[in-house]
């Protein structure tokens, strides 16, 4: 079986929208579940977050930063082609029930991620203000489609070029010292959901962060994802995505997610000898 | 005295300094003129004990008669009537233990090589195109086959020549199981993992790869689509010692290991995208084959010690004889009588090296082997850059935790009767998932013996 590439788009220099026919995952998704994609018969099994999915049509989209060897050759692709293997939707859906307020923090592609997340928690009855954050204003996405279906809507850039000047925490700290803020739900970039979780426990709001760890087959069997709950020994594929924010070691994580650096690296170089 | 059997025809191996550059397979198996000479040396004892000691009660002797008499097909046939994957369990059978460990010339000299010759008739029969030929009358049923490893085999083989249509679930993006991704290549080639598979896609068995069932298909949904299920999830499960450290950067299950290696073919990268990182001095903790595996894996990724460090001797290993032999003969280093009590690092997040506590052996425990003791105060540091934990396995917890319906024991382990039925109508198991982590003999055997099952429940209304 092939997957098909149905729909692709640049929406910046690294930032892609991507979007295959894969339709077991298309018609199984639930918010917050990601895939596992393998793009060639010598291609690694990299997992992506689902961003939406079309169950009638049996299509999948994802928006994906072009960083890595795979993300890069991926992101060269275009509509009509397709890769070899697609296995999904894995992990935990998010919990999602009427909580009441419920603020929802992107970084990055993870505002993407949010995005079935937040039109769950609203279906639900909660009342969603999203707070997304970029280095610059060119790297914001999704921007408008996170606008449509939120109740509130936050930007913030590193740099000022758009929104308010400043990190994702700043806001955040305001809302919460001047409301009741019943969840607090962070995906992006490890250094941003640390700095959510560190900003959320003197208020002690329960903090649900998404961790995109190094992974290979998503079923449990390598324990290359493992990660340590409260000293306890969790697989992010199969007891996460999601896990309590206040619990997670982000310090141990960001290690971890170095240990194929140099390799990586090594990846990139080799895969752009062989397109030049 | 008559020197009955004489010794061992000799396997002929891959020098030791060119096979720990390469994957390829260490021995290169028997010749015609080879096999014919150590199956003559079968003295046709009226017992075959060979037979009796083996999980699937394989027709060793005739076999043995049939090589020695230069009839190459009908040995095959034979080995086929009860053992639809010959050439791989030729290979990772531990015939010490079973058929060469009773022969009764294993008393005097080391018993006829009844794995090799088995590999050699399948090895003869994939090169010469010959495949055993069978009538299959269909029947509508479906039965859904969950695994495709060597359970997961032999039980759709079976399904399919009672006539059901058989579809097979594969998580990973390739069919096999273990014999994908556990063993590595130069103990069995991953072209004849391949043939065997297409073999029985040939038959019809229908193999669908990416596909996680409990996840991806709920199980009742499964359920209602078929007739009968049959599961063969295997123990995939990776234990870890729980000890301090095993969050450092450096430090695998064996499971990450092999399957970097096996499956995605990390050594070969760049070319092949998976990476892995695999130090100088590499530390394996454990003594099964698995451990054997990864030792020899990173040997192959140009380590340049790599350590076996096990709580009791090599005696006590329960890896296969062979693989010790190799492991030996490449150079693995054997550091007996030791428990890892944690995992040393730097700064960096950086395995350094481990902690180790001296052990002694006591009275036998419940495996009957002696019982390994911590020496107290014994606690002594080595120099490693990579760990590799391989403590064993349990059976995956992605597929039971979402079928909560069928019955397990404390361990986690599926509870099955004699005829391997689960608790619920039509639905058996078989292999690592009921064992917990076993070999792939039994494994074949439970296949088989659950096929029959299934046929039986599906058959009840036949003859009414």
């Amino acid at each position: 079986m092939k997957y098909t590439i149905t729909r692709k788009e640049a929406l910046n220099a690294e930032d892609f929208l991507i979007e295959v026919e894969a339709p077991l995952v298309a018609k199984k998704f639930k918010a917050g579940q990601f895939l596992i994609l393998r793009i060639h018969d010598k291609g690694e099994r990299i997992p992506l977050t689902i961003t939406d999915c079309d169950p009638e049509k049996g299509l999948v989209r994802m928006i994906i930063k072009a960083v890595g060897k795979t993300t890069s050759e991926l992101g060269r692709l275009g509509k009509g082609d397709s890769v070899s293997d697609i296995v999904g939707p894995l992990g935990n859906p998010s919990e999602i029930k009427k909580f009441g307020t419920v603020v929802c923090i992107g970084g990055g592609t993870g505002i993407a991620c949010l995005y079935p997340i937040i039109k769950a928690l609203k279906a639900a009855g909660n009342h969603v203000v999203a707070i997304i954050g970029a280095r610059t204003k060119d790297k914001l996405v999704w921007e408008d489609e996170i606008k449509t279906i939120c109740d509130d809507l936050i930007v913030t850039t590193d740099d000022g070029s758009y929104g308010r000047k400043g990190v994702v925490t700043e806001p955040l700290e305001e809302i919460l010292k001047n409301k009741t803020v019943d969840r607090v739900i962070a995906i992006g970039p490890m250094i941003m959901m640390k700095f959510v979780a560190k900003t959320t426990e003197s208020y002690g709001v329960k903090t649900v962060v998404s961790l995109n760890t190094i992974m290979i087959d998503g079923t449990g069997m390598c324990g290359g994802c493992r990660v340590f709950i409260g000293g306890e020994m969790k697989f992010t594929c199969i007891d996460g995505p999601e896990f309590d924010g206040h619990k997670v070691n982000f310090d141990e994580l960001m290690n971890r997610l170095d240990m194929f650096k140099e390799k990586e690296k090594q990846a990139m170089e080799y895969y752009e000898r062989g397109t030049k | 005295m008559v020197d009955i059997g004489g010794t061992r025809v000799p396997m002929r191996e891959q020098p030791v300094r060119e096979r720990i550059e390469n994957f390829h397979s260490v021995p290169f198996g028997y010749d015609e003129g080879e096999v014919v000479a150590e199956a003559q040396r079968c003295i046709m004892c009226k017992h075959a004990p060979c037979e009796i000691n083996c999980p699937v009660r394989l027709k060793i002797k005739e076999m043995i008669r049939k090589i020695a008499e230069r009839k190459f097909k009908e040995a095959f046939l034979i080995v086929k009537e009860d053992n639809p994957i010959p050439a791989i369990t030729g290979r990772v059978c531990p015939q010490e233990d079973q058929c060469e460990g009773v022969c009764p010339l294993a008393k005097t000299e080391n018993g006829v090589n009844i794995g090799k010759l088995e590999a050699f008739i399948a090895d003869w029969a994939m090169k010469n195109g010959i495949a055993e030929e069978f009538h299959i009358e269909e029947r509508a049923e479906k039965v859904a086959v969950i695994g495709s490893g060597p359970a997961g085999i032999s039980c759709a083989v079976d399904l399919r020549k009672f006539g059901y249509q058989v579809i097979m679930f594969e998580a990973l993006h390739k069919a096999g199981g273990v014999l994908q991704y556990g063993i590595p290549a130069f103990r069995l080639p991953k072209d004849i993992v391949d043939y065997e598979l297409s073999y029985i896609k040939k038959i019809g068995v229908d193999i669908q790869l990416n596909n996680i069932i409990g996840q991806n298909i709920k199980f009742s949904e499964l359920r209602e689509s078929f007739d009968a299920i049959f599961i063969g999830t295997g123990a995939g499960a990776p234990l870890f010692i729980g000890m301090d450290g095993e969050k450092l950067n450096g430090v695998y299950s064996a499971n990450e290991f092999l399957i970097r290696v096996n499956l995605m073919k990390a050594y070969d990268f760049p070319e092949h995208d998976t990476p892995i990182v695999c130090g100088a001095e590499v530390g394996v903790i454990g003594a099964g084959n698995v451990a054997m595996d990864a030792a020899r894996c990173a040997l192959r990724l140009n380590a340049k010690k790599v350590y076996i460090l096990y709580r009791r001797t090599k005696r006590e290993s329960p890896a296969r004889d062979e693989e010790v032999q190799h492991a030996l003969e490449e150079g693995i280093i054997f550091k007996e009588l030791i428990s890892p009590t944690r995992v040393l690092g730097n700064e960096e997040g950086w395995v350094t090296g481990v902690e180790l506590a001296k052990m002694k052996l006591g009275e036998p425990d419940k495996s009957g082997r002696p019982r390994p003791i911590k020496i107290e105060g014994s606690e002594f540091t080595m120099k490693l850059d990579t760990v590799i934990e391989a403590l064993g396995s349990r059976p995956n917890r992605l597929f039971l935790d979402r079928a909560p319906e069928l019955e397990r024991n404390k361990r986690g382990v599926l509870v099955v009767d004699e005829n391997l039925n689960t608790n619920m109508g039509g639905v058996s198991a078989g292999g690592d998932a009921i064992s917990g982590g076993a070999t792939v003999i039994l494994a074949l055997g439970e296949g088989r013996t659950a096929a029959k099952s299934s046929h039986n429940y599906l058959s009840k209304g036949d003859s009414k």
